[in-house]
């Protein structure tokens, strides 16, 4: 069969799907193809912690952000911690991209425990934006979003807690859902903050994402926050007639956001308007000036105790000890690494007697807030859209040292997951040679109108999705 | 000492009857291998999320409104944070200050009157696994060799009880104790076996003047394993503490196991610095809202309970009795068996109860005829029919027909015979050896397969002893 | 909002985290400077206004209490770091025999 090239930087995964349905290509040329892709850029980008020898599906391949369980593939959350664990069941979401027919190609970088902006966290080295290597793809699914932007997956599943899927989505110039909170199971999912984790796909295209998010949606008895989800419609329409986009006023004027970003979001505002959007202001001021604070409180305080039973006593890591309590606190100690380690020392103080109140009790408090402004703005707009991230990929090494400026990248993403809300980011442009991200936020359940506004755009925008080094 | 009264709260906790453990999907047996029923959930593998079992609330409910307890209408789950390897996530799922039944009262008959005990709370919980300590010695594993981890019971639904501390003596804190623990068995919703350990008590002891306000230092009484034992170690802490007190010194708060097998109170060892548990609502459960439906259906299965058929029994039995009867179980025997009722309460209380047949089996009009028929059959065939009383299809009259042998025409000529045959120990017995009299009983009993009435064979050999 | 060393140990100890000397002192000084900005949150008067503890609005999650199978023992010791017979094997607790 001598046939064109797959051409994975440029196919996605509609297409794919096509030319299996058309059997045009077989599904082991596809595969092929992309470890083909991984064996030529994986080493420079390292986009993959685990590679696997044999596709165990049909259907076009996809990569798992390692902190999805799967069943007989090690499973390590980028952690020490876990190194070496292979986990006995699979979650819901590897479930039912094995029941689709998808190839796991294999398990991608991710921030320890999913905690970080940069993939730097990881405990086996950071992955690399394949736009600019010398910079991040962001994170904590930084793998996933480099290895679809890079070609070496055609899709990929990441995990958002504030902002993990959107922001790394944005930094390497491709689609990324946050879905709502309780659409997607968690079940097996290694768990980081439990109110707020969502796993979500990682794209090329709006299509590809509505795609793969009707494969992993819906409810599952084995996650009790999950709900029944409204049937996913594949977006078409090319206009937004009709549709009410609020700009929220202190998004847009928020300190930090680089000129370049600001610009290409105001392009896109300027395409929006042209295709019959009606754009108006809204007000989000406490769910911005209070979001970060309260997210950097109540993350953490579910991850003190999602983490505790790393204890090294049935799987995982184990430090030598002549005692139970020694042996834990030496396991603990050497199996996570900095981040980890600041967010359960975080969390443990503001859950601790006498804190408890001023810290965790009020972020919840802050929480209703936020919820109540998001309703407020829901009332008068469909969708709700500001810049994903402040900034463009940053250089390695540029924040490691301060964590609050790392914390600051999630300033815009964590509002609405604080709300549990859907968003998506759709590229919308180039700033210094590097992509910038729209984020369309929507209310609960609303992934159609993201999808049908985020594809509209998308159509408009013309984005490429290659990175230019590589075309 | 009279000056001095006793102060006494209980902590109850209960292992609901289910099939399946709290939440997870794992079957609740204790008597398979180690670690062969547990599952990602019930491990805390990564990624495992909880799922509640709508049988343990729906239990929980049927307690709290046997208990008086208001239901909650939106109840939460919180985590409790703490390391043990008996507790895998690190947190035990357990509730906080939504329980599932808030403040309640259970009302206790006492043979003065009745006793209000304050339920403080009723919630739902997990249980803890349970640890093997290998190679310890003295009861003390400080230089045992490992501690092995079987997490079979670890996630198994648990309800925990909290009383006001209303009580005002072992003794009463003993009568609470049996009374809810019928009434638990009645409702269902477990089997509240203390020597399996399905039901296991705590209780917080102090001591006070009497007529002094307020509440001194209280001391933790752990793991009491039988209702003697509770009321044995509640006395012994209560004289203990008076003792502190009266040679002017100071009852420090601390928490004392209880050995039944010598009575000491051993003292656990203190930890360096208070528990700080980091209790926060369980983010991977939603709240729980009985509603009126569940509460109603709840209520619908609640039977009459047993504090209430003590009053109603008191009427015509003495009171001990009374409340023998009904926290045993037997009350309900009782009342379906025709008869003199003392008589039938005491062959129930008595033969019954020392065979260990469940009354619930027994034919309460079969029964009857026995005991109204157990003056006049030899006691060896009322024992037997009483120990066949629970066979499925006993009938009495086979054994109503072994009336006893008491026609002295018969028995004559047969102790006649024995004597004669015996010349040496009727001599003896003349000399004054009356305890002879029991081997010439057992003689005559032996020779009539025991159908001798004992009170008339005595009579019989006095006289001709005698004679 | 400064915190103490002593209550960064205490928090460690809490955690089961055993912190080198200079994890204790780096450690400090960041969480100080994190609990700073998040202390940002008690600027708030929210006395009138509930907690969020969970952002869907679900009650009433349950299951029956049907079995489902358990792990064979293979898979429940498939990554144990240490197993005994069929039990999880770990260093002594140093604490009173439990019942
Ligand atoms: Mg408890
Ligand atoms: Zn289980």
């Amino acid at each position: 069969m001598s046939r064109a090239p797959i051409d994975t930087l440029r196919l996605t995964a509609e297409e794919a799907l096509g030319l299996l349905e058309r059997k045009e290509v077989s599904a082991r040329e596809l595969w092929d193809a992309y470890r083909a892709a991984i064996d030529a850029r994986d080493e420079e980008l390292h986009c993959f912690l685990t590679h696997v020898d044999e596709p165990n599906g049909e259907g076009v391949p996809i990569a798992l952000k390692d902190v999805i369980g799967t069943k007989g593939i090690e499973t390590t959350a980028g952690s020490k911690i876990l190194k070496g664990f292979v986990p006995v069941y699979d979650s819901t979401v590897a479930r039912r991209c094995k029941d689709a027919g998808l190839a796991t190609l294999g398990k991608t970088n991710t921030d320890e425990f999913a905690m970080g902006s940069s993939t730097e966290n990881s405990a086996f080295g950071p992955s690399r934006n394949p736009w600019d290597p010398s910079r991040v793809p962001g994170g904590s699914g930084g793998g996933s979003a480099a290895a679809v932007a890079g070609g070496l997956a055609p899709w990929a599943l990441g995990s958002d807690t504030g902002g993990s899927i959107k922001q790394p989505a944005a930094l390497c110039g491709i689609v990324g859902l946050r879905p709502t909170y309780g659409t997607v199971s968690r079940y097996g999912i290694v768990a980081f903050a439990s109110s707020l984790d969502q796993v979500g796909p990682t794209t090329k295209t709006v299509r590809d994402c509505a795609l793969l998010y009707r494969i992993i949606a819906g409810r599952d008895p084995n996650d009790s926050t999950t709900a029944d989800v409204p049937a996913v419609e594949l977006p078409e329409r090319e206009d937004l007639k009709g549709v009410r986009v609020g700009v929220p006023r202190q998004m847009v004027e928020a300190e930090g956001i680089e000129p370049g970003v600001r610009d290409a979001f105001e392009r896109t505002l300027e395409l929006a308007r042209e295709l019959g959007a009606e754009v108006g202001e809204c007000e989000l001021p406490l769910s911005v000036e209070y979001g970060l604070p309260c997210y950097y409180l109540v993350a953490p305080a579910e991850a003190s105790s999602n983490l505790s039973r790393y204890d090294g006593v049935r799987y995982g890591l184990r430090a030598p000890d002549a005692g139970y309590h020694e042996m834990v606190m030496r396991t603990r100690d050497e199996g996570f690494g900095d981040e980890p380690k600041r967010r359960i020392m975080l969390g443990t103080y503001a859950l601790s007697a006498g804190y408890y109140e001023a810290y965790y009790g009020q972020a919840q408090k802050v929480r209703t807030v936020i919820r109540r402004e998001h309703a407020d703005a829901f009332e008068r707009f469909d969708v709700l859209v500001s810049p994903t991230s402040p900034t463009v990929a940053f250089e390695l090494g540029a924040k490691t040292q301060d964590p609050l400026a790392m914390y600051a990248n999630d300033l815009l993403t964590i509002p609405s997951c604080m709300a549990g809300l859907p968003g998506l980011n759709v590229p919308c442009g180039l700033s210094e040679g590097l992509p910038v991200g729209l984020q369309l936020i929507g209310p609960q359940f609303a992934e159609n109108t993201l999808f049908a506004v985020g594809h509209a755009l998308e159509r408009a925008i013309g984005f490429d999705y290659v990175p230019k080094r590589l075309r | 000492m009279t000056e001095w009264e006793p102060v006494i709260g209980l902590e109850i906790h209960v292992h609901l009857k289910t099939r399946t453990k709290m939440f997870c999907a794992c079957e609740v047996v204790y008597s398979d291998p180690p670690n062969s029923h547990t599952c990602p959930v019930c491990l805390a593998h990564p990624g495992a999320l909880p799922v509640p079992n709508l049988l343990a609330i729906e239990h929980t409910v049927k307690l709290g409104l046997a208990l008086g307890c208001e239901i909650a209408t939106r109840a939460l789950f919180h985590r409790k944070n703490y390391f043990y390897p008996d507790n895998p996530k690190g947190y035990q799922i357990s509730q906080y200050d939504v329980p599932l039944c808030g403040r309640g009262v259970f009302v206790v008959p006492k043979p003065g009157g009745d006793q209000q005990v304050g339920i403080t709370r009723a919630h739902l919980e997990e249980d803890a696994a349970k640890n093997v300590h290998i190679g310890g010695a003295g009861g003390r594993i400080g230089g045992s060799a490992h501690t092995n981890v079987d997490f079979n019971r670890g996630g198994t639904p648990l309800l925990e009880i909290v009383t006001e501390p209303d009580l005002r003596s072992a003794d009463d804190a003993k009568r609470f104790l049996q009374l809810l623990r019928q009434t638990i068995v009645e409702l269902g919703i477990s089997d509240a076996e203390m020597e399996k350990g399905t039901l296991r008590a705590d209780a917080n002891v102090s001591v006070r003047k009497r007529g002094e306000a307020g509440y001194r230092t209280r001391t933790e009484l752990k793991n009491m394993n039988s209702f003697n034992f509770i009321a044995r170690g509640m006395q012994a802490e209560i004289e203990r503490q008076i003792g502190v007190w009266e040679a002017g010194g100071e009852v420090v708060q601390q928490t004392f196991d209880f050995d039944a097998a010598s009575g000491a109170l051993t003292p656990r060892r203190s930890k360096e610095e208070a528990e700080d548990y980091r209790y926060f609502p369980e983010p991977d459960l939603v709240p729980v809202e009985p509603g009126d439906q569940l509460v109603e259906r709840a209520r619908a299965a609640v039977p009459e309970l047993p504090g209430t058929r003590l009053r109603r029994l008191e009427a015509e039995l003495d009171f001990d009795l009374a409340e023998g009867l009904v926290t045993s179980g037997r009350d309900r025997l009782y009342a379906r068996t025709p008869g003199d009722r003392r008589a039938v309460a005491n062959v129930l209380m008595n033969e019954l109860a020392g065979k260990g047949i469940d009354p619930e089996a027994v034919d309460g009009d079969e029964l009857g005829k026995l005991v109204g028929a157990r003056a006049s059959l030899p006691r060896p065939v009322f024992a037997e029919a009483i120990a066949r009383s629970g066979d499925e299809g006993f009938r009495a009259e086979p054994y109503l027909a072994e009336v006893a042998v008491t026609d002295v025409g018969e028995l004559g000529p047969l102790i006649d015979t024995i004597l004669a045959a015996n010349p040496g120990q009727v001599a003896a017995f003349r000399g004054g050896k009356d305890g002879l009299l029991g081997f010439f009983v057992g003689q005559v009993m032996k020779e009539t397969g025991g159908k001798a009435d004992p009170r008339a064979v005595n009579e019989l050999l006095r006289a001709k002893l005698a004679g | 909002m400064a915190i103490t060393r002593e209550q960064v140990l205490h928090v460690a100890k809490l955690a089961h985290l055993d912190l080198t000397v200079e994890e204790v002192d780096r450690f400090r000084e960041q969480l100080s400077a994190i609990l700073d900005a998040v202390s940002k949150v008690s600027e708030l008067d929210l006395a009138d206004v509930p907690p969020t503890s969970h952002p869907l609005e679900l009650v009433n999650v349950w299951r029956d209490d049907e079995p489902s199978p358990s792990l064979p023992l293979d898979d429940v010791f498939a990554n144990a770091p240490e197993r005994d017979g069929d039990f999880f094997r770990v260093p002594p607790t140093g604490e009173v025999r439990e019942p």
